[in-house]
């Protein structure tokens, strides 16, 4: 790429918070090195106050929209998403590649991602018919319970794989109309900056999907102690942040903490990721009971 | 000029002890309102319980009741009643809020009205019609009229800063408000207030407007020695902004305006983002804002 007469512009990732790309208001950054230890892209280094700005964004903004749409429109945004990666999936493989993966996995992880988002983007229509039912009551009533959205779900994503555990993660949140926190750890800044270019353009409302880039230990205890996160769902943290995470989250029951640990090959198979057991971590069961006619 | 000393007095970081003390004497300075077509009986009640409780679970330092609660005409005797043996006053708008677009014999009786229902101040509106028509003369006699009807309730004049359109408008109509108020020699401080805007038109209470509205009452405080009260009304929704209010008053006018009696705010989210932020004070962690009641 770089010639003589030529300098390479080095990419500046942002935060993406309410459909916006700001800078971090600590004014923070962070380098991310190719594989030949050259600068190859300063990302925003997400702090407590990000955190905060996002998750008022998800609640206030992207929340209410995002919930409020039809299981079927929600279908067919996640699946034009899925579109979206597969037409930048060079920008993506080359960004994985540069940044450690052969070129065989770079590709195998961007067509698994693909994948998924359609997969994912199946369940939007069809959750409430598994994860539903019909309850056996005495008396002249039907009822049902019911999936619904939770609200403001914060996620941590994993550090691997990169791409494939970012968007299964965030994908998966947003099937029921939940609003997603998603802190994004350092070496998969890239693939969420990738993202948030593709969420900016895309039919999800702005807020749907926030990305905060930078340290998990930093921003963990915020995303889980912040009266409007509704669940926490977490990938690839360690002991002790899950224990962290759970002491912060400690002081509402409803907030739980699921810390899904996934190894290597079970990330590619939607029978474990994409599963109706995965999208029941993230929504509410609601009951009705209505009046029958005898 | 006015712009950026306004934005100079916003850069201000106000945190711990300064920003719990500052948050509840916003919570205290509240004039708490609502102004709404679809206004009932029941939210008024809700309101005024606010009002008096404005935090849903006890704190180690109390949180204040609020200035006053603020309603339409018809609404005052329900206010009236919710809060007649508190501290908290009733407020309410009149003269054809909020456009002031009636016949001055109606804009006044409506006023006479209010009082007799009740309320302890009224926030009334000037024609701003005839102001932007060039008939100042008028609008000074009409502030006067409004007064004397008004009786003993402290009168808050509505300038509605944002269909003056420049800072020299606004401190133009400033002026005319001291010149009805000039000849008055019984006037106490705080008997009347120079009050942005109506919350129906935008741009509010923006710094720049606030910052006019203090400068007049400084100009008057010097000449005469008579305080008058400052309300920004209108667009303030936030703890930050409501703080930055406050930097503004004690930087313009100093101290001895920092009280109720003198400086109060019109908003009625902003409550909930105050509390909130105390309750993130006291508990280190964010309220969700289906934890605090909205109004």
């Amino acid at each position: 790429m770089s010639g003589a007469d030529r300098i390479d512009v080095v990419k500046t990732g942002k935060l993406y918070i309410g459909g916006a790309s700001p800078r971090s208001e600590s004014g923070r950054t962070f380098t991310i090195e190719d594989a030949k230890g050259r600068v190859y892209a300063r990302m925003a280094q997400a702090s407590r106050k990000d955190t905060r700005d996002a998750i008022e964004a998800a609640r206030a903004k992207g929340l209410p929209k995002w919930s409020g749409s039809t299981a079927y429109l929600r279908g067919q945004v996640l699946y034009r998403f899925a579109e979206m990666i597969e037409s930048r999936s060079e920008d993506l493989a080359g960004d994985l590649q540069r940044t450690g993966s052969t070129a065989a996995a770079a590709r195998k992880e961007v067509a698994a991602s693909v994948d998924r988002m359609v997969s994912l983007a199946g369940w939007c229509d069809k959750l409430d018919q598994l994860l539903g039912c019909r309850n056996p009551v005495t008396g002249p009533y039907h009822n049902h319970t019911v999936p619904q959205a939770r609200g403001v779900i914060g996620v941590v994503t994993p550090a691997q794989p990169r791409l494939l555990g970012l968007i299964s993660m965030v994908g998966l949140t947003l099937v029921p109309g939940n609003a997603v926190v998603a802190i994004v750890p350092r070496e998969a800044a890239l693939q969420a900056i990738t993202l948030g270019e593709m969420l900016a353009v895309s039919d999800m409302p702005a807020g749907a999907v926030n990305l905060l880039t930078g340290d998990v230990d930093e921003l963990l205890e915020h995303l889980g102690a912040h009266g409007d996160v509704r669940a926490v769902l977490g990938a690839g943290l360690s002991k002790g942040q899950r224990a962290d995470l759970r002491r912060a989250a400690a002081d509402s029951v409803l907030r739980p903490v699921h810390c899904v640990k996934f190894a290597g090959d079970d990330w590619v198979k939607d029978a474990v990721v994409s599963s109706p057991w995965m999208l029941d971590l993230v929504v509410d069961h609601k009951t009705i009971w209505h009046p029958a006619s005898t | 000029m006015l712009a950026r000393r306004a934005a100079e007095l916003a850069k201000r970081s106000i945190k711990t002890t300064a920003k719990a003390q500052g948050l509840r004497m916003a919570v205290s300075m509240l004039d708490l309102t609502t102004l709404e077509g679809a206004d009932t009986p029941g939210r008024v009640k809700a309101l005024c319980a606010k009002a008096l409780y404005p935090c849903p679970e006890p704190l180690a330092q109390p949180v204040p009741m609020v200035a006053a609660a603020c309603v339409y005409p018809r609404l005052v005797p329900v206010a009236w009643a919710a809060l007649r043996d508190s501290p908290v006053k009733v407020a309410s708008v009149a003269t054809a809020f909020p456009s002031g677009q009636s016949g001055l014999d109606l804009r006044l009786r409506e006023t006479e009205a209010a009082v007799a229902a009740g309320a302890d101040e009224i926030d009334m509106v000037i024609s701003r019609g005839l102001f932007l028509s060039g008939r100042h003369t008028d609008v000074v006699e009409e502030i006067r009229m409004v007064r004397a009807a008004a009786g003993a309730a402290h009168v808050k004049v509505i300038l509605e800063t944002g269909e003056l359109e420049t800072a020299d408008n606004i401190r133009r109509a400033c002026d005319l408000v001291l010149e009805a108020v000039a000849d008055d020699d019984e006037i106490n401080h705080g008997d009347v207030f120079l009050k942005t805007s109506t919350g129906k038109v935008s741009p509010a209470a923006t710094p720049v407007s606030v910052l006019v509205l203090l400068e007049a009452a400084r100009a008057h405080a010097r000449a005469t020695g008579v305080r008058l009260g400052i309300k920004p009304a209108g667009g303030i929704r936030t703890a930050k902004q409501a703080l930055h209010m406050l930097v503004m008053v004690q930087e313009t006018l100093g101290p001895q305006w920092l009280t109720p009696t003198l400086f109060r705010i019109g908003a009625s989210s902003l409550l909930d983002d105050l509390i909130r932020q105390l309750l993130k004070m006291e508990h280190g962690r964010y309220t969700g804002m289906d934890e605090v009641a909205l109004t």
